[in-house]
């Protein structure tokens, strides 16, 4: 379901817990889909004993894809015309994450509406590991 | 300037789509699909990164008959100090212009862009490398646009 202009205001949010618990598989499964095979996400013993880190963690773009299950819930299939992040901080195994879209700005273009959205996507101890913004084309 | 050809299907996009937790039909249920308002399968919005897939030469796959960074017998398959990933995910955009779908064939042609450098009480010296995609449709038509940064670190980050 599109959003409509009408019915929105800026500050409006639209929250959502995108992973509960993550797993060190599911890291794997987005290796397998995505083709990023980085031992940083997919081997615990190179990950601690080579490289340095605590624990293998997830890819970025895990992270992104996250998220944006969030925001095409909230926008709409096909609706998005822009989507942009930076990762702050990283997201171990075990993390649960909520992410948030918030109305920046409502706007017309060439007769088409679009809502500009703020993005924040935060951990299970609020500390907030992407930041971003994304564009959607909405109904009137 | 590498270009690679990205064939979408169906099946690699159910898959993409499970690995990120999402189970909205739109990605998975032809008939669903159509009903709706996309009027068919659509990819997810970070599918486009997926192109990783088809760079014959992407070092973040382990390749047959070549000594691999992630551990075996040993903590890594490289002696040493093991090549590191080529650095961490520090930013990325995404322009649709409309979104992939199954039947398409991407042509994905990558340039660098910029690069910078910063100093970080948290990691050391930081090197941001720019890098853009852009995805063009069997009719040479613009599908996407992908703006990646990359960063390598002095230090890992996060390792506490």
């Amino acid at each position: 379901m599109a959003l409509k202009a009408g019915n929105l205001a800026v500050g409006d949010t639209h929250r959502a817990r995108v992973v509960e618990n993550l797993t060190r598989t599911q890291l794997v499964q987005y290796a397998g889909a995505s083709g990023d095979y980085n031992p940083l996400h997919t081997d615990e013993v190179y990950t601690t004993q080579k490289a340095g880190y605590r624990s293998v963690f997830a890819h970025g773009m895990l992270t992104m894809g996250l998220t944006g299950k969030m925001l095409t819930d909230y926008v709409g299939d096909g609706r998005l015309t822009r989507f942009g992040v930076r990762f702050t901080n990283q997201v171990w195994p075990g993390d649960t994450l909520d992410a948030t879209a918030t109305v920046a700005a409502l706007r017309q273009e060439g007769g088409q509406h679009f809502v500009d959205l703020a993005l924040s996507t935060v951990n299970q101890d609020g500390v907030e590991v992407i930041s971003g913004s994304a564009t959607a084309r909405i109904d009137p | 300037m590498p270009t690679h050809i990205f064939p979408v299907e169906a099946t690699h996009i159910m898959m993409f789509a499970r690995a990120i937790g999402d189970t909205n039909p739109v990605y998975h249920d032809a008939a669903a699909a159509a009903a709706g308002e996309t009027g068919g399968i659509i990819a997810p919005p970070t599918f486009p990164q997926a192109v990783a897939q088809f760079d014959p030469d992407y070092p973040l796959r382990p390749k047959p008959g070549q000594p691999w960074f992630g551990s075996g017998k040993a903590a890594s398959g490289i002696e040493g100090n093991p090549a590191t990933s080529g650095g961490l995910h520090a930013e990325q955009h995404f322009e649709y212009h409309r979104h992939p779908r199954p039947g398409d064939v991407l042509s994905v042609e990558i340039r660098p862009g910029k690069t910078w450098e910063k100093d970080s009480r948290r990691a050391g010296k930081l090197i941001f490398r720019e890098r853009i995609a852009e995805y063009r449709d069997q009719r040479g038509e613009l599908v996407v646009t992908a703006r990646s940064v990359a960063v390598t670190t002095e230090r890992p980050v996060g390792a506490d």
